[in-house]
């Protein structure tokens, strides 16, 4: 009887599900394209500030009115800026009043889709990625705003990472997100560690700095903390890159983030930094479990003395400043030859509007308010720890002395002098951090990946993800 | 959808005496009944398990993001999970945890029950049970981060093995190329012995307790028992507890995804992290949709064996 009965559901599922395949023909009703068309790139200024009595940073254009305005957001859990922004832009603007969702990052990504292309689309989100959002016209195209608010006058590369074209290339083209602050990364120390191995001022190459680690390892102290459990990510993405940048250019490293024709990963001073990194592992430089570690445990464990340098971003500063007050430098990953440019990974926190959102000139002017106003620009380096960008000449605000953000945005301002910013190699596509970077890293710590097969997986993966 | 609103269960093609057609109405009257019970449940399952299952079968075939335009691409993202070293290499993770998940928690569930109901009668019986049946109530995301600072390098079971003198092989147990799925394996023993526990407990207390005392006066000790009696009686239960565990081990997700998420590299990485990767952060749902039909059908394929088996011997 049995043997009937499994045989036979078998049998009259498979009919079931041949009698459905052919009645269908794609897989949803909700997987109709939306171009985006001309009118989301149209000023969207139709709704001129009608009330004169609003209170207003700007001369003309978008506003929040006066009108009650429930701003629908969606922000990232775990950080508090955007929450005490917010907070900050009720109390200057009465009329708005918010309703935030939250959500941890890689929930974000998995979720982001849906809630664009849902009923109730936010307002205001917290963009994990956005070439695919954009291609899929869920985003609101902002080239209006940016004439209306003058986006447009301030320095390009604080908004070319966040412009996509129409060939879905990031880098150029409209503009689809705004960034509420840009980090800075580099290397951070233990200011009473680094004093023992004899460092008095920060490395100027990179051969300095690796004399420096030899010399940790050589006073039995851990050279480098990083986290690589494949819960967090790979942390060795980030000395990678620096190392990158280090020894060669970094057009070549965003052209391939961005997604251009025939870029590539693999390239021969890649490699050779990628070799660096190897020799630094095969070295003993980073600790023996990296491939268990977490990003929160390497903090907790740097904070705790373990480790003389730590590859991270401004974002931790205030947890660096707490762990170890007055005792955490910063440094940008020092270049190949004296005298040659730095190079950094700088990203925008971005924030994009859907492009169905019921209150997006409102959610406009709160972008542009985040860069323009004092206040919000001190909440932005007092709580973010990063620089607050806006025009060129905006002022800078005053941050406590003896924190290791001096540090950060002075950084900051080098990287802009050498126009070294680059955005991730882990936010090339999607799933390259997942899917790439993070099991070949692990696997390089584990002596079963070399330099130049890193590279090649890495750049297959790319181009599989791509082909997708 | 499968709305079974008339029934072709009864055919009445016997003589027409009234009393026949009473008894046929009354039958069908039942029947129709029988099945408007049902209908709600049926109704759930048909919605949430068999269509979810149609339509990954029917997005398996396109190439699609979850949101855009999709594209009709035929089989070639089967043949792309058979090309894609990353892909195949999961589904041998998974027969890997078979052993882990399946196979060392049913024959110890066996010599633990057997153990229990021989020498643990009463109050420490209960006890023990509890203990074991423990995992399955903790909330398995906790579990995973307890288990995590335990197999760390300075976590608990390391200090321990120092403290023996066995210093010499400590290590990040969940980042260590070849430990990570035997630590995975681990946890996944804490989790699903409990179940087989007591599972062939009841079992246990079903077989007739004459048997036992027979052989105890035949001079039959433990393993003769246990050999002689309570594994050929217990087949019924070793094959629920094989078919639960074995689709836990080929469909695992929960347990790798809190204690190493895939890694290190990719030598814990199993079919149900790859479809979640795939589909939710590559949004490459046609992809996985594609490897979540063949890790049903390998299912498919590894439990009927084990549920024929298990049917057979109980007739």
């Amino acid at each position: 009887m049995s043997k009937k009965s499994v045989f036979g559901s078998l049998v009259s599922l498979l009919v079931l599900t041949s009698m459905l395949l052919s009645s269908c023909a794609t897989p949803a009703t909700t997987a109709v394209p939306v171009a985006p068309t001309a009118e989301a790139s149209a000023v969207p200024a139709t709704s001129a500030p009608t009330a004169t009595t609003a209170p207003s940073t700007t001369a003309a254009g978008p506003s929040c009115g006066t009108e009650p305005v429930v701003l629908n957001a969606y922000f990232e859990t775990g950080f508090d800026l955007p929450f005490k922004l917010s907070d900050e832009f009720t109390k200057q603007y009465p009329n708005v009043t918010w309703n935030i969702s939250q959500d941890q990052f890689a929930n974000l990504i998995n979720g982001a889709p849906r809630l664009l292309s849902g009923d109730n689309p936010p307002d205001l989100l917290r963009l994990p990625t956005m070439v695919s959002f954009a291609k899929d016209g869920l985003l609101k195209n902002l080239d209006g705003y940016a004439t209306a608010f003058g986006w447009d006058k301030w320095p390009p590369a604080e908004l070319m990472q966040n412009r996509v074209n129409a060939t879905g290339q990031r880098g150029d083209g409209s503009l689809y997100a705004a960034g509420l602050n840009y980090s800075m990364t580099g290397i951070f120390y233990n200011k009473k560690l680094a004093a023992q191995i004899g460092m008095t001022e920060a490395p100027k190459t990179l051969a300095e700095f690796e004399a420096l680690l030899a010399k940790a390892k050589a006073a039995k102290l851990l050279p480098i903390m990083q986290w690589g459990s494949a819960k967090s990510g790979m942390g060795l993405a980030f000395p990678l890159q620096n190392l990158m940048a280090s020894v060669g250019p970094t057009g070549p490293i965003n052209d391939w983030i961005f997604q251009k024709p025939g870029a590539t990963i693999d390239t021969p001073s890649n490699l050779i930094a990628t070799q660096h990194l190897e020799q630094w592992i095969k070295s003993g430089y980073f600790p023996p479990d990296i491939n268990a570690i977490e990003y929160t445990d390497a903090n907790a464990r740097f904070g705790k003395g373990e480790g003389v340098f730590i590859f991270n971003g401004d974002w931790q500063n205030a947890g660096y400043d707490k762990d170890l007050p007055g005792n955490v430098g910063f440094f940008l990953m020092p270049p190949a030859t004296a005298g040659g440019k730095h190079g950094a990974m700088s990203a925008p926190l971005t924030y994009g509007i859907s492009a169905k959102a019921k209150n997006a000139d409102c959610a406009a002017f709160f972008l542009n308010w985040v860069a323009t106003n004092d206040k919000a620009r001190q909440i932005d380096v007092t709580i973010g720890g990063s620089n607050p960008g806006g025009a060129a000449d905006a002022t800078m605000p005053s941050v406590a002395a003896g924190s290791v953000t001096n540090e950060t945005l002075t950084a900051g301002q080098i990287i802009g002098q050498d126009n070294g910013a680059m955005d991730f190699i882990a936010n090339a596509t999607s799933s390259i951090f997942a899917q790439g970077w993070t099991p070949e890293l692990q696997k390089m710590v584990g002596g079963k990946q070399d330099a130049a097969g890193l590279l090649k997986a890495v750049q297959a993966e790319y181009m599989r993800e791509l082909g997708q | 959808m499968p709305a079974p609103s008339k029934s072709t269960l009864i055919s009445d093609n016997g003589p027409a005496s009234s009393r026949r057609t009473f008894l046929s109405w009354k039958v069908r009257r039942e029947t129709i009944i029988g099945w408007l019970f049902v209908m709600p449940a049926l109704t759930m399952y048909a919605v949430f398990v068999l269509l979810p299952l149609v339509l990954t079968i029917q997005y398996s075939f396109f190439r699609w993001n979850g949101v855009g335009p999709a594209t009709w691409v035929g089989l070639k993202n089967y043949l792309t999970v058979f090309q894609v070293p990353d892909l195949i290499g999961t589904i041998s993770n998974a027969f890997w945890l078979v052993i882990w998940f399946s196979l060392i928690p049913v024959g110890l569930g066996l010599v633990v029950a057997s153990l229990i109901h021989r020498v643990a009668t009463g109050r420490f019986g209960e006890i023990a049970r509890t203990v074991l049946f423990l995992p399955q109530v903790i909330p398995l995301v906790a579990a995973g981060i307890i288990w995590g600072w335990l197999l760390s390098l300075p976590g608990l079971i390391n200090q321990i093995l120092t403290v023996m003198g066995l210093g010499a092989i400590t290590r990040a147990w969940l980042g260590d190329f070849d430990w990570a799925l035997p630590a995975v394996g681990l946890v996944g023993i804490w989790v699903l012995l409990g179940f087989c526990t007591v599972l062939m407990l009841t079992g246990i207390g079903k077989i007739d307790p004459a048997l036992y005392e027979s052989a105890r006066l035949d001079g039959a000790g433990w393993f003769r028992e246990f050999i002689g009696i309570t594994v050929p009686l217990l087949k019924y239960e070793i094959g629920v507890c094989l078919t639960v565990t074995v689709i836990a081990a080929l469909a695992a997700f929960d347990i790798v995804y809190v204690s190493t998420a895939g890694g290190p590299g990719n030598a814990t990485a199993v079919p149900g992290i790859q479809i979640y990767i795939l589909a939710f952060t590559q949004r490459a749902v046609g992809l996985a949709s594609a490897l979540a039909v063949m890790l049903m059908i390998l299912v498919v394929v590894a439990i009927l064996p084990i549920q024929w088996l298990s049917r057979e011997s109980t007739r």
